[in-house]
């Protein structure tokens, strides 16, 4: 079974003489466990692609299906808590971070965990947990104020485990970082894919970021070149 | 985890200095609450300090306090033998502004009968009036020492006794004198003005003789037990030149009538206040939720319920208005006695406060809501 499927995804914005096709025809599968990248220049529709998958933008045609539940199909299905999906199944990783000025790091992860209905001392166990792993077990109780770009992203990324999500999606997510940061990032994703069996979908505009990532799917003027 | 108490712990500096602002005004809004109980307990102190079941005052007038009454002294004997009436006595009031140290000094004096009732209450230090002439009881608020003498019309008397906090229904300290004191200092004329009066008489321009000076502001009675008042005052009114006021009606002449329009105006300034605290509350919990747009973006992208967000905007908009209120509350604590005019804090009258306060701070978070409530997750894409 796959990860994600998405079947000749369309996005369409606008009306009439005024719409854009900002995705044409998207079809991709992505399997647990697999590293993936989606690259493109500004405007080619790899957010939108993205956040299609991410259940945050409505398709206009096609379907996505998320670890085997079919969440849109010419629009969203009737009846589905996406909210619940996001949280439970998906984990997000972000440019900015966008880690929450007023948490400690250690609490920024356990929110996504206490979200999910854990309760405090087991989100707190799992939150201590992941950010040691991430090597951040010294910062469990600063604010991201006091850390520096590449650990703010490793918060963000041990945030976006937590819930041990079937798919990782990771918008530009070393557009923030220096060239190392960077690396060590994309290192760490590629480790924690095969680890944690998710499946990692990052949209990046750097192809030096993608060495050694499972597939690469390019996306011009909203349709993807490159294998399914 | 609630995250309400996180942003404001975090952002405790501006939340504070925020609450602080919120508070001076919450603090007026109460002070005002206060200053208004006050008028009507200044109002009615001297008037409940008297004990009086009934106040006979001059025909057609809403006296003593709230219009001019003039009627002769020896009334009393007639009002005393009313049936129904166990006592009577005679009262006159004046409002006195002297200099004192440089500076005017202004306060109420009373003079009464010393045989019979309506003087000082309560004598909380030195001695009650013993002697008919030139001692002076005076009320707490003239901070005036014991055996201090004041000049007073043509003579100097002496502070024998110290009363409580007694005022004018205009909030003036009163003080006492015998009932041919007073009546001496408010109508009894120096050698020069008794001169000219006769030479007017001698010119035929004048009255007949020296106005007499035995004549007071009020008659106040006592009824016996079981005396129906309206009864009594009903059969004192059918006599020619005299009307008699229940002491209930006389609170409702003060309140209603001479206070009427600073409690109009007290609420006026009340509404508006508590208005500009709905708007100021609202527009801090508007621009922080604003602040936090992409916060409130990610929480919805990694699945959070509404719920959670609108509660983290509500709990801070109440937080806000508690902390406020309390520091409010505090703030009037400490400086209440310092006020020049009395001010009384009624649980009553604060409860009512702090409903309306959390009220308003429910409907102003609801700008801030609508707006979180209105931000999509794919807000938390993009750099």
């Amino acid at each position: 079974m796959f990860a994600v499927e998405v079947e000749k995804l369309t996005k369409i914005y606008g009306r009439g003489d005024t719409a854009v096709r900002a995705i044409e025809g998207a079809t991709l599968r992505v399997k647990p466990g697999e590293l993936v990248a989606i690259l493109g220049p500004s405007g080619s529709g790899k957010t939108t692609l993205l956040t299609a998958v991410g259940l945050i933008n409505e398709p206009t045609h096609g379907k996505v299906i998320i670890d085997g539940v079919t969440v849109a199909d010419e629009g969203w299905k009737p009846g589905l808590d996406l909210r619940k999906i996001r949280r439970e199944k998906l984990g997000f990783i972000f440019q900015a971070h966008n880690l929450i000025p007023f948490l400690t790091a250690l609490e920024n992860v356990m929110i996504a965990l206490q979200i999910n209905g854990a309760p405090q001392a087991a989100a707190e166990e799992r939150a201590t947990e992941l950010l040691r792993a991430l090597n951040l077990g010294h910062r469990l109780g600063n604010y991201p104020s006091a850390l520096s770009g590449g650990e703010r992203q490793r918060v963000a990324i041990a945030r976006a485990l937590a819930n041990r999500p079937k798919v990782i999606l990771a918008d530009e997510p070393t557009a923030a970082l220096d060239t190392e940061n960077g690396r060590n990032v994309m290192a760490l994703l590629k480790t924690l894919a095969v680890e944690n069996h998710s499946a990692i979908l990052v949209v990046t505009h750097d192809r030096r970021m993608v060495e050694g990532f499972d597939r690469i799917f390019e996306v011009h003027d909203g349709r993807i070149a490159g294998g399914v | 985890m609630n995250l309400a108490i996180r942003d404001v712990s975090y952002h405790r500096g501006r939340f504070i200095l925020t609450s602080v602002g919120l508070g001076l005004l919450v603090g007026v809004v109460m002070s005002m609450g206060g200053i208004y109980r006050g008028l009507v307990a200044d109002a009615l102190s001297f008037s409940r300090a008297a004990r009086a079941d009934l106040w006979i005052v001059q025909q057609d007038t809403n006296g003593p306090f709230a219009a001019v009454s003039r009627i002769p002294e020896d009334i009393r004997y007639r009002i005393a033998a009313v049936p129904g009436v166990l006592e009577a006595a005679p009262l006159s009031f004046q409002t006195i502004q002297i200099d004192r140290r440089g500076k005017p000094f202004r306060f109420f004096l009373v003079g009464y009968d010393l045989g019979s009732f309506g003087g000082p209450p309560e004598i909380i230090a030195g001695r009650p009036i013993r002697r008919k002439r030139y001692e002076l009881v005076a009320g707490e608020g003239m901070k005036l020492a014991l055996g201090e003498r004041l000049r007073l019309g043509l003579h100097d008397y002496t502070v024998v006794g110290i009363t409580g906090k007694i005022v004018s229904s205009g909030g003036d300290p009163a003080a006492y004198v015998s009932l041919p004191d007073a009546q001496d200092i408010q109508f009894k004329s120096d050698n020069d003005a008794i001169r000219n009066e006769r030479r007017r008489q001698a010119a035929g321009r004048g009255g007949a003789g020296v106005p007499s000076t035995h004549i007071v502001n009020a008659v106040v009675a006592r009824l016996a037990p079981g005396a129906d008042p309206g009864e009594v005052a009903a059969r004192i009114g059918r006599w020619n030149h005299f009307r008699a006021i229940t002491d209930e009606e006389q609170g409702r002449i003060i309140t209603k009538g001479m206070i009427e329009k600073a409690r109009m105006q007290l609420g006026l300034f009340r509404v508006i206040l508590v208005v500009i605290s709905g708007v100021i509350i609202s527009l801090i919990i508007y621009t922080s939720t604003l602040d936090k747009i992409r916060t409130i973006a990610t929480l919805k992208l990694i699945g959070s319920p509404s719920s959670l967000i609108v509660g983290m905007i509500l709990q801070q908009s109440l937080m806000m208005g508690f902390i406020a209120y309390g520091i409010g509350w505090t703030m009037l604590l400490l400086t209440y006695e310092k006020f020049p005019r009395r001010i009384i804090l009624e649980a009553f009258d604060l409860q009512v406060l702090f409903a309306i306060i959390m009220a308003i701070c429910v409907l102003a978070s609801f700008a801030g809501i609508r707006k979180a409530l209105k931000v999509e997750p794919a807000e938390a894409l993009g750099g």
